[in-house]
């Protein structure tokens, strides 16, 4: 047995706010092992992109232990262990996409060479090929998104951090997105963990579905999905794919009672 | 015409003309009334009683009107820029490259300061909360009451010619236009933005040159038209007060202390023409190096 990627023991975080100290995280236990593909779902304020901030050393937990490659969070980024996608694609209007992708390997120090290549790759990856020379504002929302994915995986960091990476996206762009990260993920054998708050896109997409609740954040059930690797779309409509989302909605539905 | 396409003309030169067309039956307007007491006066000295049309004829023709008409002013304009030799003093295409060189040489200076300042302000506490309190009471001081100030002290260190000091009024102007817009350029990446660099482990210098300084550059950009606009009043009234002898602003001071309204008209509108064609430039090359940092066309 392999000690896992990402381990999360007893984490918790208190933001101190002028009304007073805010509960972020409270006792949050997780184990993501490699090649896990993890959902953190919840409703908003449910701490599921702090937990993934946390991950990627750009929170500070106030207690617990929480190690990504067996590295501090801080010791992880500093050494590249993740890429992240934001929200937004946050692509820099003043560069070409093939520009953009670049960034992090000018910043790492790639040679020029290599550049490159890698560019050519994981544009190719993310089905980009010829939008090289593209201005981000030539491109629809869904395609900025994926190259804003293909600049995480430029330099090839085994663990792949995305926050809510189509929230601002319509359902048939998501759709499309999400069928494309698993051809990704089968790809490239990458340990994912995706804030989502659309609860088939967590059923859809995950090995692990991890469900959080608000005031304080924190994790109320864990599902370890049954469903194969290779997951076509209609798959949704399957017996199993309806009763794990009804098990996450529960999920959802007893932490807000409480 | 591309249909649904709104045509330039009646969009935007057809008001323009408008306006100065107003402007000019006004201003002819004006004038006969201004310049007729001379011409009643005139007249009343030497015992005749003009008819109307013989007064508004004598009005736009006088040489010391009170209120010189568009046509004499252009007159006098064409007389001054072609007609004369460029090496005359009486040229304003000479007395305007003095004024040009002391607003180039201001608004270069201004923009390095600015820059200059931005950066430290952006880049150190230090910087923050020393220098911004000082650049927004520098502003609040008038220009013409440190004019002779500077002039002084450049003289003092041997400044040697009247271009030293004109240069500094004229960025003492510029820099600040170009300092508070850079400051907020340098500033303007969001959180999200900075986060995504940090998850590279970037170093400090990489998020200055590869974020904040690209990021900066259309704030940049749209403050370099105040600015050459700031350092172009900045020179002239350099010149008004360093008593200069060459350059607009100083012809607009002779013309006016020797009541030549001639002069004093066509210095005027020299001054508009250069200030417009100065601002038309750097909006030109504004222009170009947004396409070239991959703007969208508007």
């Amino acid at each position: 047995m392999t000690s896992p990627v990402i381990d999360v023991s007893g984490v918790d975080l208190t933001f101190q706010t002028n009304d007073g100290p805010i509960h972020a995280l409270k006792d949050v236990n997780l184990e993501i092992d490699k090649g896990d593909f993890v959902s953190f779902i919840g409703p908003s304020g449910c701490g599921k992109t702090t937990l993934l901030r946390c991950i990627a050393g750009l929170e500070t937990p106030s207690g617990g232990d929480l190690t990504v490659n067996g590295l501090s969070p801080e010791e992880a980024r500093k050494a590249r262990s993740y890429g992240y996608v934001f929200q937004a694609a946050g692509l820099y209007p003043w560069r070409t996409i093939g520009g953009n992708v670049k960034l992090p390997l000018e910043i790492m120090g790639f040679s020029k060479a290599e550049q490159a290549e890698r560019v050519r790759k994981v544009l190719e990856l993310v089905d980009l090929t010829g939008f090289e020379k593209k201005y981000p504002w030539q491109l629809s929302g869904g395609m900025q998104q994926r190259a804003s994915i293909a600049r995480a995986l430029a330099f090839d960091a085994d663990i792949l951090l995305m926050d809510e990476p189509f929230g601002a996206l319509d359902e048939i762009v998501r759709d499309h997105l999400n069928e494309q990260v698993l051809k990704l993920w089968a790809r490239t054998e990458k340990t994912i963990a995706f804030v989502t708050h659309s609860i088939p896109e967590a059923v859809y997409l995950s090995t692990k579905i991890v469900v959080m609740s608000p005031r304080p954040g924190r994790i109320t059930d864990i599902i370890d999905s049954p469903l194969p690797k290779d997951r076509p779309l209609n798959i949704r409509d399957s017996a199993e794919f309806i009763q794990i989302a009804h098990r996450v909605r529960d999920g959802l539905r007893a932490g807000h009672d409480e | 015409m591309i249909p649904g396409k709104p045509s330039t003309f009646r969009y935007s030169v057809l008001p323009v003309l408008t306006v100065v067309a107003v402007l000019v039956v006004v201003w002819y307007a004006s004038a006969i009334k201004m310049n007729s007491t001379w011409t009643y006066d005139q007249a009343a000295r030497a015992g005749t009683e003009p008819s109307f049309s013989e007064v508004v004829k004598d009005t736009m023709q006088q040489d010391r009107p009170l209120l010189p008409v568009p046509h004499q002013v252009i007159a006098e304009l064409w007389d001054t820029t072609v007609e004369k030799k460029i090496t005359s003093k009486r040229s304003m295409i000479y007395q305007g490259s003095i004024t040009l060189k002391t607003t180039l040489w201001g608004f270069a200076l201004g923009v390095v300061v600015g820059i200059a300042m931005a950066a430290l302000i952006v880049l150190s506490r230090v910087g923050r909360l020393s220098l911004m309190p000082w650049a927004i009471i520098s502003q609040t001081i008038p220009i013409v009451a440190l004019a002779p100030i500077i002039v002084v002290l450049s003289n003092a260190i041997g400044a040697g010619s009247l271009l030293v000091p004109k240069a500094i009024i004229a960025a003492y102007l510029s820099f600040f236009p170009v300092m508070v817009s850079m400051v907020k350029g340098l500033t303007s990446p969001d959180h999200m933005q900075l986060d995504l660099l940090r998850t590279y482990g970037a170093k400090r210098s990489a998020v200055f040159w590869k974020l904040r300084v690209p990021a900066s550059m259309p704030y940049f950009f749209a403050s370099l038209k105040v600015s050459i606009a700031a350092a172009f009043v900045g020179a002239v009234v350099g010149e008004l007060s360093t008593s200069a002898i060459s350059g607009l602003g100083a012809r607009m001071l002779i013309g006016s202390q020797f009541g030549e309204p001639m002069i004093m008209w066509a210095a005027l509108f020299a001054a508009a023409i250069l200030a417009a064609v100065l601002i038309f430039t750097v909006g030109a090359i504004e222009k170009i190096l947004r396409r070239a940092m991959g703007g969208q066309p508007v």
